[in-house]
């Protein structure tokens, strides 16, 4: 073990540069998202994930961006274990019926002010799945999203650039 | 006479079901087959219904032999398999909750997959119109004094699938575990119906977002064939790449999660930094992080570039040279194997029992592997081993996956040095008529089944597609048994069975 904790200690970190913010994220969180975050949270997030049906291929991407190349927590983003302790709800798949009264627990468990990310296709509208007896639509048919990161599965970078838009408030009202 | 031939004689064979035979048989030979589960001298592949009908897969491990039977439901029931078999319980209960078939003498009624909420009973059946109404579940009891209970989801705490646990402890030791699943369920095999293959072979490779290759594969393959044809030499080839890169991501991420949840977060951050130039060497040969949609029915949507073939090998080389250190570390820990080593032991008669496949079954005694029986292309052109162990703990299903992360990265040398040439994509002919295809492949988790009928103008009347999940999810409750609840997290993941691939 002390070799290979060694080795990282002289080896180059694996971290990779942040990327850029997502244009279209930062145009649907608006100027009103800066007003509140900034005054409320400063620049670190307390993310929930929600899994509301998703085949869990979002999933998989959402844990790769703890790995070493993206290391979320650099950004003052977190995961958290409960709904209580959270800012953010990362919500991923289509709603399905059974999955809807608790994706709706969740959001009331969650204490304002809070915000939605909706997170890939499935969770804009359904995505493949729509239509189905068992699905009630996308993560909007239950819960007021936010931000929509798509994507089948969006790859890390694509979730990161979108989650950085709600820590880069400034640029979003020098755009609007 | 092997357990499978002498019953195929004693009933009608279905003209187009390719490739393993499919008969039409009476109560008295579907009887006669529920024995031999019971027994020992079968394993259930699958149980699924149909509007009128329901199918069961059967293997004879012993000869190597698959077959359907299939019964006759018009009547709104069939014989349950339950009562001699327990493995087919939860089969039992969703096919009552998706076609409204009853299970006769079944040896469990709650209902499973239907939780109350869909606004329809029997949705791939008569689908009768109901008003929503969420009824409390049953949980089986546990009894005894100072018992408690500790309800766990559906919404975890870490960035996993939702699913409900309950658990019956006595003090910290986990008396019962019981599972209550279906939260994810999609209506998957509803939204199949009617589908044209582009469409379905999209929802295939959606059903576990882990194994999208595994599942494009099993359902190319099944409608193959259904239409009898074969996929060209070199699709074939890059398929079982596609499939090995996607074993090796997996496998290294599930060997650095088990760590964390024994709190050695050391291993999980290298074995992370594989498994993300895994998936990374993926999306530069075949354009996407998690080969989704890659494998299409006829052969594959992408060849392999050489920009693609440079970032495999140079995959492999890290590998090679990174993962023995890893191992190293994994096996020479105290504090690690001190959580690992015998904890959620999985006894092999139960592995055995319930057909088990993958890591979990391999950790447990039984070594069937898909890509060695039944077998498919060009698995028996490559030189691999299957590995095996019986002390079916967590330790057991890590080293489990560390031998065949050895084994899947000299398996993508050996495809990258012998891929052969030539066209990836071939056309699929006019459905003869109503045709039936199945498949049986071996995915990262263990053997998924797909099994389907196109109608004559080539569209899906019906698939079903069975995760090895449905074999796997209740030994997890045998496996824990007797186990502290704060060590469920970390045999749970050394299991890791799919919710999405379970729910459908």
């Amino acid at each position: 073990m002390r070799k290979l904790l060694f080795e990282s200690l002289i080896q180059a970190p694996l971290t990779e540069k942040a990327p850029a913010i997502d244009d279209a994220a930062l145009a649907e969180l608006g100027a009103a998202f800066e007003r509140v975050v900034r005054r409320r949270l400063g620049r670190s997030l307390s993310i929930r994930q929600v899994d509301a049906g998703s085949c869990n291929g979002c999933e998989l991407e959402i844990n790769a961006l703890s790995n070493a190349f993206y290391d979320l927590e650099r950004f003052g983003l977190r995961f958290v274990a409960s709904p209580r302790h959270a800012d953010v709800l990362l919500v991923t798949g289509p709603v399905t019926q059974n999955m809807r009264e608790a994706l709706d627990r969740t959001y009331r468990a969650t204490p304002d002010p809070k915000w939605v990310v909706a997170v890939g296709d499935c969770a804009r509208d359904g995505g493949v799945f729509a239509g189905s007896y068992a699905v009630a639509g996308g993560v909007g048919a239950v819960v007021p999203v936010d931000l929509h990161i798509p994507g089948c599965p969006p790859s890390p970078v694509q979730i990161l650039q979108g989650l950085l838009a709600l820590l880069a408030p400034e640029r979003a009202t020098t755009k609007a | 006479m092997s357990m499978l031939s002498d019953l195929l004689e004693e009933g009608r064979l279905a003209a187009q079901h390719r490739p393993w035979p499919r008969i039409d048989v009476d109560a008295s030979v579907w009887r006669v087959a529920a024995e031999r589960l019971g027994a020992g001298q079968l394993t259930l592949l699958g149980l699924w219904g149909e509007p009128l009908r329901v199918h069961m897969a059967l293997l004879d491990e012993a000869a190597g032999e698959i077959a359907v039977l299939s019964i006759d439901a018009s009547s709104g029931r069939f014989p349950a398999i339950s009562p001699f078999h327990p493995p087919a319980i939860r089969l039992e209960r969703a096919i009552k909750d998706l076609f409204g078939l009853e299970p006769e003498a079944a040896m469990d009624r709650r209902p499973w997959l239907d939780h109350g909420r869909w606004g329809v009973a029997a949705p791939l059946g008569q689908a009768v119109a109901l008003s929503v109404s969420p009824a409390p579940y049953a949980f089986l009891p546990a009894e005894g004094e100072s018992l408690h209970q500790v309800p766990v989801g559906p919404v975890h705490a870490g960035i996993i699938e939702p699913g409900h646990f309950r658990f019956s402890a006595s003090g910290e030791t986990v008396v019962r575990l019981e599972e209550r699943l279906g939260y994810v369920h999609k209506g998957i095999e509803g939204l199949m119906r009617g589908a044209d293959l582009e469409r379905a072979a999209k929802l295939a490779g959606r059903t576990s977002g882990d194994s999208a290759v595994a599942y494009g594969l099993a359902f190319a393959r099944a409608i193959e064939a259904a239409l009898g044809i074969e996929a060209p030499a070199r699709a074939i080839w890059l398929r079982a790449l596609m499939a090995e890169l996607e074993r090796l991501a997996n496998h290294f991420g599930d060997i650095g999660a088990i760590c964390n949840d024994a709190s050695f977060s050391l291993m999980h951050a290298h074995c992370g930094v594989l498994r993300e130039r895994a998936l990374r060497a993926a999306s530069a040969a075949f354009g996407h992080r998690l080969m989704r949609d890659c494998i299409v029915p006829g052969g594959v949507a992408v060849d392999l570039s050489p920009p693609g073939i440079v970032a495999i090998e140079a995959l492999l080389r890290e590998a090679q040279q990174r993962f023995p250190g890893l191992i190293e570390l994994y096996d020479n820990t105290a504090s690690l194997q001190d959580r690992t080593v015998g904890s959620g032991v999985l006894r092999p008669d139960l592995a055995a029992q319930y057909g088990a496949g993958g890591y979990v079954g391999r950790a447990s005694g039984r070594s069937f592997d898909a890509r060695r029986r039944p077998g498919y292309a060009p698995y028996p052109d490559l030189d691999f081993t299957v590995p095996m162990r019986s002390d079916g703990d967590v330790n057991a299903r890590v080293w489990i996956r560390i031998r065949e992360v050895e084994q899947s990265l000299g398996l993508i040398a050996q495809i990258l040095k012998r891929l052969p040439g030539g066209p990836i994509r071939t056309a699929l002919p006019q459905a003869p008529g109503s045709c039936e295809g199945m498949a049986l492949c071996e995915g990262f988790r263990g053997d998924i089944l797909v099994w389907l009928r196109l109608d004559g103008e080539g569209k899906i009347e019906r698939c079903h597609l069975r995760d090895p999940s449905w074999f796997q999810w209740p030994l997890l409750e045998a496996a824990i048994e007797g186990n502290i609840v704060a060590d469920f997290p970390l045999c749970n993941k050394s299991f890791n069975c799919s919710y999405s691939g379970h729910d459908l």
